[in-house]
């Protein structure tokens, strides 16, 4: 076998391990599921009425809101998830077990390929649950088939993004409490965008940020793809953000990797 | 298997060095280990015998010197290196949340063994290993020596023809030990070479072809487990007597003999095996002199420190092992 068959094998053998830890902690996996369905649940029942009402075009309810919000809220559980990456990443390093692969003669990358790709089914898994809550309550998309391959494949480069840069913050953190407190930030991004509420509602220096971060984009154009709102240009900057996060996360969490063994 | 020139080395190692920070961990440390054999790397924590494997093992950079291992340049082919040697370290290395079989699967698929050979060797691990039942559960209930035979089996799975076993029976309970010990020999049978670490006297005499020790990061002396005994003179028969003429009538009898008159005790050197025993008897007998107390005193790392380095082992830092896990 050429060592690229070798590399494929090895990350195949590291993801089915990753499933096995899932399979074995569903706990965590339970709980990344459990926490966007909850945020969900809340703020379509307890504020979705008025929140609805403050929509552009006014006059919103309920229904208008929840389609406003799963966009965003996918995001939302992706960072959920980018967190339980973030956290298995550390404990793995924690265990004796890393260190024997790094005596063997396997893909170096294969161990954290194995975590990339097991944590990214995971993180289709959350948004997956959530998609079917969503349409079980009320959620309406007006997308054609070709439009959800789009949000499918939209959803695959974010969460691929956020996937490695958890990875990356796994690998720099010293302990799992570290690991767990890191990524804290991506939790609130898509609060400080356009995920809840339309940008135009908030104070000037806020609103400049919300436009601008990844998030905003990402979610516009699932919101363009889903109930078919303007996308503009949108689409090649949230592309653009998930080709630039996957790229430079993937060099940090390999240089990461790298220095770890030298400790 | 293929017969090998005696000669011939697994490890060659001359002028190593290893510092942390300001830290000497490893400070020119040169040894052969020739193929086939045992070789004991013996010292108290802190000694920088974990580093030592570390770097062996290609887990560590060296800061100076050459290595060669199993055949190849440590440094330019360390990958050649990984292929053909085993490691189990001092923490366990085993997946905690897989069970026994499905840690052995993991790594007869990084070995890339197949499915049916894969199998084969795995089902004959746990029948080696007496792993039994235990091997359908997560190895995070594992007690402490099962841990211990998992961690080395899955070593094992690749069979590696050069094996680094740091501290393999730190912790254990004496059964676990020598269950070990069982193993470690049913490996040299089948001609795997064995790097092994201790911090006891007994266990190197016991499995080692050649032991070298080491403190401070250096090694202070090397030789077969009998030169070394010879030159410690820490083995002897300590007998107690109940008022000084029946001391000093004993330490006629027992001419090399050192006598403590406080005390009223009489060191005599023995390495503690019965013949000795019985002569010294046998002489007391004669002379007719009663002995109120008799103990053995057989050398440990204390004596072999205190015969070659002159001071007595020293509490050194918990374990100079950076960034070594828990």
């Amino acid at each position: 076998m050429t060592s690229l068959a070798y590399t494929l094998t090895d990350s195949a053998t590291m993801f089915r391990r990753q499933l096995r830890h899932m399979q074995r902690y569903p706990s965590l996996t339970g709980m990344l599921i459990g926490m966007p369905v909850v945020l969900m649940l809340l703020f379509v029942y307890v504020f979705g009425e008025t929140l609805g009402a403050g929509l552009p075009g006014g006059g919103g309810d309920r229904g208008a809101y929840i389609n406003y919000l799963v966009p965003g809220l996918l995001l939302f559980a992706a960072s959920g998830a980018a967190q339980g990456t973030a956290i298995s990443v550390a404990m793995d390093m924690t265990e004796g077990i890393v260190d024997r692969f790094r005596t063997m003669a396997i893909s170096r990358a294969s161990v954290l390929t194995g975590h990339v790709l097991g944590s990214l089914a995971q993180t289709m898994l959350c948004m997956a649950v959530l998609l079917g809550v969503a349409l079980a309550i009320g959620f309406r998309p007006t997308a054609t088939p070709l439009e959800w391959l789009g949000v499918a494949g939209l959803l695959l480069a974010a969460g691929f993004a956020l996937t490695w840069l958890s990875v990356a913050l796994g690998l720099v953190s010293d302990s799992v409490e570290t690991a767990s407190n890191l990524p804290m930030f991506l939790i609130l991004l898509p609060f400080l965008g356009s995920g809840f509420v339309p940008t135009d509602t908030m104070p000037t220096v806020l609103r400049w940020f919300a436009d601008y971060q990844p998030f905003t984009p990402v979610t516009e154009t699932l919101r363009g793809l889903l109930l078919g709102s303007g996308i503009g240009a949108s689409a090649l900057i949230a592309v653009a953000w998930c080709a630039v996060i996957s790229l430079l996360s993937y060099l940090w969490a390999r240089r990461a990797f790298r220095r770890r063994r030298a400790r | 298997m293929t017969v090998t020139t005696a000669t011939r080395p697994a490890i060659s190692v001359s002028g190593l060095r290893k510092s942390f920070g300001d830290k000497v961990v490893l400070d020119g440390i040169d040894l052969v280990v020739t193929e086939g054999t045992v070789f004991s790397l013996l010292g108290p924590n802190g000694a920088g015998k974990t580093t030592m494997v570390r770097i062996l093992s290609t887990l560590v950079p060296a800061g100076g010197g050459s290595i060669r291992v199993a055949g190849h340049d440590l440094a330019k082919e360390p990958d050649a290196v990984r292929a053909a040697i085993g490691v189990t370290g001092q923490f366990s290395a085993v997946d905690n949340l897989l069970t026994g079989e499905e840690n052995l699967t993991l790594m007869a698929d990084l070995h890339h063994l197949g499915r049916i050979n894969g199998r084969r060797r795995i089902a004959q691990l746990i029948e080696r290993f007496d792993l039994g039942e235990m091997a359908r559960k997560p190895a995070s209930v594992y007690s402490g020596g099962m841990r211990r035979r998992l961690d080395l089996a899955m070593t094992l799975v690749g069979e590696p023809r050069l094996i680094f076993l740091d501290e393999p029976t730190t912790g254990l309970d004496p059964r676990s030990r020598h269950a070990m010990w069982q193993i470690i020999r049913g490996l040299v049978a089948d001609g795997v070479t064995v790097f092994l670490t201790t911090q006891y006297l007994d266990e190197a005499d016991e499995l080692a072809d050649r032991i070298a020790v080491l403190d401070h990061g250096r090694i202070v002396v090397e030789g077969t487990p009998d030169e070394l005994k010879s030159r410690i003179p820490g083995g002897h028969i300590l007998l107690r007597f109940t008022d000084p003429a029946a001391l000093h009538a004993a330490a006629r009898a027992l001419a090399a003999a050192h006598i403590d008159d406080e005390a009223l005790t009489l060191q005599v050197p023995s390495d503690g095996d019965v013949r000795s025993l019985r002569t010294v008897l046998d002489r007391l007998d004669d002379a007719r002199v009663e002995v109120d107390r008799l103990s053995i005193h057989t050398p440990d790392l204390d004596d072999v420190f205190f015969a070659f380095t002159g001071t007595p082992v020293t509490a050194a830092a918990p374990d100079a092992t950076p960034g070594g896990h828990r």
